[in-house]
């Protein structure tokens, strides 16, 4: 379409066999990337007997795994647990992060600059070397095997302040002082007036902050010491370190980690891939 | 905000005489208070204590002392740590440019495709949204010997001779690799496909009037137009394979970093100090020394996108 000259200049015959391949090719790599998945999924809806047998569709599907391990009751747990932790911790970090961010982009006064240097310069710390002294401090305020102990590393973030910053710039000032001049108090111009402004970079951070604290590891395996306390994927590890060779009831524990993004994705796809855009081009 | 509220309660005349300019002061201030408590607790105090804790002989039952270089000697010389050390270069310098080079060239004839661009581009960027302990188990259960492993009955469907992978020293690593470098895959992709759109039209157009080939327009305006793009993500792929941790953990539970420390990262390395052997001043200097690793990769991106 942006070559139609050129198009029309060489004959199609000559153009299409290319593009056939090429898409072939792609469509190819893509079935290759979600191979893993698939196996999972299949495995996941064979009993123990079929698990040897490696087709792809299973020759009996069955939902005995989901059922046997949900019923067992640590999983069902396990999601919770990951659950409150991704939201409440997404729901914090829309907050203050744009909170900051407008703050830093919005108002004029002595300190901004040295304030955003300050939390900017927080990206350089890589967080295994927080982790020592935040488990320090869990253990001295007696926040191990709490959901507080799980998530207060990361109910801010200076990635996320950094990217709201950015789009708040955009944001018109006349905007603002047409409020004011209203006389809405500046919270409210916030939350109201120019937080709706920004919605696609607040998806966006939402949408990085789940993700990333649904799949979180490291920290959630220092913090817990009890089962009841585990987020998904450290239940998962354990469980299927005590499962050791039933890789069918290890398979469906790992789907029922995996499925939820899965599916939000297929719901928010337009959404989640503009984010991804957003937040590379930005941050 | 609860604070700015409180202050213009409590002083509700002085509120009524300030200028503008002091009330937007305040109400600035008011929204940082609760971050900056933030920062300074769970961030800056944090990293002041680990620099600490790295000159002393802390573990978790007696009381830290001041030992001085005490724990980064005792790594120089520690042949675990440049095994470690070896380990862990080598995920960043396989990975980065491995994966790069797959996501670039997917993405570069993907921005072509228009019949079910977006259903194959969501083939390609599902894996990324996937856990990655989880995801260690998947493939772990794929490298088992045959007949449950299924690359290993693919293989002998070829008549290609069982591998080890997880249990050979020579094969393992790259099969802990492989994992992390498919989860990344379709972040890769997207980025890239958002920086070649980012390139305008007409560039394209004026190079085929001048007559340029494909291959020389690739190398002459996409390559250089997407430095930005490539500069960012060669850094933040190269600091996620440096901090490779989850994959390595799950994929071999019995032996973590196993078999004999062949797949094992810094950051399990770290781990294992902690909360194995408990020695959390030891533990500390190697936080220290992944910090150090990745300040230069970050002095070096720095350095690239000045260049521009």
């Amino acid at each position: 379409m942006k070559d139609t000259a050129s198009s029309q200049a060489l004959p199609m015959a000559r153009v299409r066999p290319g593009r056939i391949i090429t898409w072939t090719l792609l469509f190819i790599g893509g079935v290759i990337m979600v191979t893993p998945l698939l196996f999972m999924l299949s495995t996941s809806l064979k009993d123990a007997s079929q698990v040897y047998d490696l087709r792809v569709i299973p020759a009996a599907p069955t939902l005995d795994n989901y059922i046997e391990i949900l019923s067992d009751g640590r999983f069902t747990r396990w999601f919770i647990n990951s659950t409150i932790v991704a939201i409440i911790v997404t729901l914090s970090n829309v907050f203050f992060d744009s909170l900051v961010g407008y703050t830093l982009a919005k108002f004029r006064f002595r300190g901004r600059y040295i304030v955003f240097i300050a939390i900017l310069s927080t990206l350089m710390i890589p967080t295994e070397m927080l982790v020592l002294p935040w488990y320090l401090m869990a253990s001295q305020f007696g926040w191990i095997d709490s959901y507080w102990g799980i998530m207060f590393p990361g109910m801010m973030t200076a990635f996320g302040t950094f990217l709201m910053k950015q789009f708040f710039e955009s944001v018109p000032d006349d905007f603002l002082e047409a409020a004011r001049i209203d006389g809405l108090n500046e919270f409210t111009i916030w939350w109201k007036i120019a937080m709706p402004l920004v919605t696609p970079a607040l998806s966006a951070l939402a949408i990085f902050t789940f993700l990333g604290n649904w799949t979180a590891f490291f920290w959630p395996l220092i913090v817990t010491t009890s089962a009841e306390l585990y987020t998904l994927p450290v239940g998962l590890s354990s469980f299927a370190v005590e499962q050791s060779v039933q890789w069918e009831k290890i398979m469906t524990g790992a789907s029922i980690a995996t499925l939820p993004t899965l599916i939000i994705f297929l719901f928010l796809q337009r959404y989640i891939v503009r984010g991804v855009m957003l937040a590379g081009l930005k941050g | 905000m609860s604070v700015a509220a409180h202050r213009e309660a409590a002083t509700g005349g002085l509120w009524s005489r300030m200028s503008l300019g002091q009330k937007q002061l305040i109400w600035a201030w008011g929204f940082l208070a609760v971050p900056l408590l933030f920062y300074v607790v769970i961030r800056f105090w944090p990293t002041f204590q680990a620099f600490y804790l790295s000159v002393t002989d802390w573990t978790i039952t007696k009381p830290a002392a001041f030992v001085g270089l005490q724990n980064y000697k005792r790594l120089l010389a520690d042949p675990l740590f440049w095994q470690v050390f070896r380990n862990t270069f080598l995920y960043l310098i396989l990975g980065t440019p491995i994966s790069l080079l797959i996501s670039f060239v997917v993405a570069y004839y993907l921005d072509r495709v228009r019949f079910m661009h977006s259903f194959i581009r969501a083939l390609y960027f599902l894996p990324f949204l996937t856990t990655a302990a989880a995801m260690a188990w998947v493939w772990r259960w794929f490298y088992q010997p045959v007949p449950i492993g299924v690359i290993n009955d693919m293989l002998s469907g070829f008549g290609i001779p069982q591998q080890p992978f997880l249990r050979s020293t020579s094969q393992a690593l790259p099969a802990v690799l492989a994992p992390a470098i498919w989860a990344g895959l379709g972040f890769q992709i997207i980025i890239f496909l958002a920086g070649l759109r980012a390139i305008p039209i007409t560039y394209y157009e004026a190079a085929r009037i001048d007559g340029l080939s494909e291959g020389a327009i690739l190398r002459k305006i996409t390559l250089p137009l997407l430095k930005p793009t490539l500069v960012f993500l060669v850094v933040f792929s190269s600091i996620g394979f440096l901090r490779i941790f989850d994959q390595v953990y799950n994929i071999n539970t019995n032996d973590p970093g196993g078999p004999l420390n062949a797949t094992k990262p810094l950051v399990l390395m770290i781990y294992q100090t902690a909360f194995s052997s408990y020695e959390m001043g030891y533990a500390a200097a190697q936080t220290v020394v992944l910090f150090l690793i990745l300040l230069m990769i970050s002095l070096v991106q720095l350095r690239l996108m000045s260049d521009r």
